[in-house]
C-alpha cells in the first residue's frame, strides 16, 4: 500500500489541523466512496445472497456446474499465462532501461509508456486488425508463400493471451525497472572483481535483488488480467468466456443479477485476497 | 555494465580475471540480450502505431500497407453526427472528472497529510480500493444503482463514476506533493497572520501545483480512456466515444475506427507528454 500519511514524528502540533477541519476537508471524499462505490458493490453482492432470504444456490451453481468451473479455471490459467510471457518478455526490457541513457533511455521508455498512454480499446482494436482473417498478420504470411489459406487467429485464446500480454506489459516492467534502478552498481562490479561472469553476477545479484519489484509486477498483472473485460470481449469472442465477460453476458443477456452478483463476489475475493498476502511489495503509483 | 566508457572500466578490465573463452560471451550475450529486447519493444510499440497508417489508407477494408493517402476517414468522423456526440459527451464528462476529482481529491490529501483524521488508515485503503476492484465488477454494481434512478446514459452519472475512479491518482500525486514539502513553510505563513485558507493558497498550492496537475490529467485520461464501466452506463443517447468504439469495433468495422482511436491517441500522448514534462521540470528544480 502507498503510504500516504507521513511519519506523525515530524510533525509539529502547530502547524495541525483542527479535528473538524480535516473531517469537513475529507467529507466530500467519504461521500463519494459511500455513495458511487461502497454501496453499489454491497448491492451486488447482497442481491446474490439474500434473494430475499439468504441462499447460497448462487454461489454453489459456480461450484456445480463444469462449464461456469471451466471458465473460471481457463480464466486463472490465462492470467497465469499472461503474467509469466510479460515477466520473460519484459524483466529483459527492464534491464537494458537501467543500463542505457541519455536519448536511448528516453526511447525504450517512450517504447514502454506510449502503449501504457493509449486507451485499451484502440490497442484490443489493433490487434483485431493484425490478426484477423484479412488481417496483417494473415496477409502478409499470404504474400510471402508461407501458407495458402488465411489462418483462424482471432477469437481464440491464443489471441487474447497475445492481446492481453501486450496490454499489461508496462505493468510489469516499471515496477521491475524501479528495483532495478535502486540496486547500487557497486554491487554486480564487486561480483566481477570478484570473479564471477555476467551470468553468474545477474543470477547470484542482481535477479535476487530485483525480486520485490517482480512481485509488485506479477501480482499486478496477474490481478489485472484476472478482472479484464475489454480485451476478452473484442479479441476472445463470445467462444473464450472469461469471468469478467461471463458478468458481462449473465447481465446485459440473461438478466441474471444474483447469479452475476456471485461471480463478482468469487471474482472480488480472489483479487482482495491476493492483494492481502502481497500488500508488502505494492505500491499503486501509475508510474513508478 | 554501463556502456560510457569510465575509469572503472578501465579498472574491470584491469582487475577481471584473465580472459580466456569467456571473452566472446559477455559480448555474444549482450548482443543476443538487446537484439530480443528490440524485438520486444516492436511487439510493445507496432500495434499502437499501427492504427494511425490504417486511418489515412485509401481502401474500406483493412489493407497493410495501405495504398494511397486520403484523410477521408476523418472527413468522416468529424461529419458524423454519432461520432461527434459521444466525442463531445465523452470531453464534457472528463472535464467535469477532472475539475471534481482534483478539488476533492487536493482537498482530502491535505486533511490525511496535514490534518488530525480518526481512521487515517481506513480511508486511505477505501480511496486506493476503486483501484483494486476489477472495473467489471464495478460496471454491473454502478448499472444495478444507477438504472432504477435513471443515471444510466446521463452526465451526471458517469461524472459521480468516473469521479470516484479517477479520485485515487489525485489522492497519490498531490499526497506525496505535500510529503515531499516542507510544512515549515506554511507554519511561517501561519504565523506571519496568515489564515489556513490564505496560506493553503498562497504557499501550500504553488508548492504542490505540479502534484495537482499530474493528478488532474491522470484524472482526465482515466475518464476519457475509460471503457468498461462506460460500456455498461451508457444510453442509447448518452454515449462515450469509448462505447461507441466498443459497438462499432464489434459490428461496423470500418477505417473510421482508425481515425477515431487516432485522435484519442494523439490527445492522450499530448496529456500525458504534458505530465512528465511537468515531472522533469520539478525534479529538476527540486535539485
Amino acid at each position: 500500500m502507498a503510504d500516504v500519511t507521513a511519519a506523525s514524528s515530524d510533525r509539529t502540533a502547530a502547524g495541525q489541523l483542527s479535528r473538524s477541519a480535516s473531517l469537513a476537508l475529507a467529507l466530500p471524499l467519504v461521500l463519494l466512496l459511500v455513495l458511487a462505490f461502497l454501496l453499489p458493490v454491497a448491492k451486488l453482492l447482497m442481491g446474490s445472497i439474500f434473494t430475499p432470504t439468504p441462499t447460497a444456490e448462487n454461489y454453489l451453481r459456480i461450484a456445480q456446474e463444469p462449464i461456469f468451473l471451466r471458465i473460471l479455471l481457463r480464466t486463472v490459467q490465462t492470467a497465469a499465462i499472461v503474467t509469466l510471457l510479460a515477466f520473460v518478455l519484459g524483466y529483459p526490457v527492464a534491464l537494458v532501461m537501467t543500463r542505457l541513457s541519455g536519448r536511448a533511455a528516453m526511447l525504450v521508455a517512450a517504447c514502454v509508456l506510449i502503449p501504457l498512454w493509449t486507451s485499451v480499446l484502440v490497442r484490443s482494436y489493433a490487434w483485431i486488425v493484425l490478426l484477423q482473417r484479412t488481417g496483417v498478420v494473415n496477409s502478409t504470411l499470404m504474400s510471402w508463400g508461407l501458407i495458402d489459406q488465411p489462418l483462424k487467429l482471432i477469437y481464440t485464446e491464443g489471441a487474447v493471451i497475445v492481446a492481453m500480454t501486450h496490454v499489461l506489459m508496462p505493468y510489469m516492467i516499471l515496477p521491475i525497472f524501479s528495483a532495478l534502478r535502486s540496486i547500487p552498481p557497486e554491487l554486480e562490479r564487486a561480483a566481477r572483481n570478484l570473479g564471477a561472469g555476467p551470468w553468474t553476477s545477474f543470477t547470484a545479484v542482481t535477479l535476487p535483488l530485483s525480486l520485490p519489484g517482480v512481485y509488485a509486477g506479477a501480482i499486478m498483472v496477474f490481478i489485472l488480467s484476472l478482472g479484464f473485460y475489454v480485451t476478452p470481449a473484442l479479441v476472445g469472442g463470445p467462444q473464450n468466456l472469461t469471468i469478467a465477460t461471463l458478468i458481462g453476458q449473465q447481465t446485459t443477456e440473461l438478466l441474471n443479477w444474483p447469479f452475476a452478483g456471485a461471480l463478482a463476489g468469487v471474482l472480488l475475493l480472489v483479487t482482495l485476497g491476493l492483494v492481502g498476502l502481497f500488500r508488502r511489495f505494492l505500491s499503486f503509483g501509475k508510474a513508478a | 555494465m554501463s556502456t560510457t566508457l569510465s575509469e572503472t572500466n578501465a579498472l574491470d578490465v584491469l582487475r577481471s580475471p584473465p580472459a580466456s573463452k569467456a571473452a566472446l560471451h559477455p559480448a555474444l550475450g549482450r548482443w543476443l540480450l538487446n537484439g530480443f529486447v528490440g524485438l520486444v519493444l516492436v511487439f510493445l510499440l507496432l500495434p499502437t502505431v499501427l492504427v494511425v497508417p490504417m486511418s489515412l489508407g485509401e481502401a474500406a477494408y483493412i489493407q497493410f500497407p495501405p495504398e494511397g493517402l486520403t484523410l477521408k476517414w476523418y472527413q468522416a468522423y468529424f461529419s458524423d453526427a454519432d461520432w461527434m456526440s459521444a466525442t463531445w459527451f465523452s470531453l464534457k464528462i472528463a472535464l467535469a472528472t477532472t475539475l471534481s476529482a482534483t478539488i476533492i481529491g487536493t482537498l482530502a490529501s491535505f486533511a490525511v497529510v496535514r490534518g488530525n483524521l480518526p481512521g487515517a488508515r481506513a480511508l486511505q485503503a477505501l480511496t486506493l480500493a476503486p483501484l483494486i476492484v476489477p472495473h467489471i465488477v464495478l460496471a454491473v454494481a454502478l448499472y444495478l444503482v444507477f438504472a432504477p434512478v435513471g443515471l444510466t446514459g446521463n452526465f451526471t452519472g458517469f461524472a459521480i463514476a468516473h469521479t470516484m475512479m479517477s479520485v485515487p491518482y489525485v489522492m497519490l500525486t498531490v499526497s506525496a506533493a505535500l510529503q515531499r514539502i516542507d510544512p515549515a513553510l506554511e507554519l511561517a505563513a501561519l504565523n506571519c497572520g496568515a489564515t489556513r485558507a490564505q496560506a493553503f493558497w498562497h504557499v501550500v498550492l504553488p508548492n504542490i501545483a505540479p502534484g495537482v496537475a499530474a493528478g488532474a490529467v491522470f484524472a482526465f485520461l482515466a475518464s476519457f480512456d475509460e471503457a468498461t464501466v462506460a460500456f455498461f452506463i451508457s444510453g442509447v443517447d448518452g454515449k462515450t466515444i469509448t462505447r461507441k468504439l466498443f459497438e462499432d469495433i464489434d459490428y461496423n468495422l470500418t477505417p473510421v475506427i482508425a481515425a477515431a482511436s487516432t485522435v484519442m491517441v494523439v490527445l492522450s500522448l499530448v496529456l500525458m507528454g504534458g505530465v512528465e514534462w511537468l515531472r522533469s521540470r520539478s525534479a529538476a528544480s527540486t535539485r
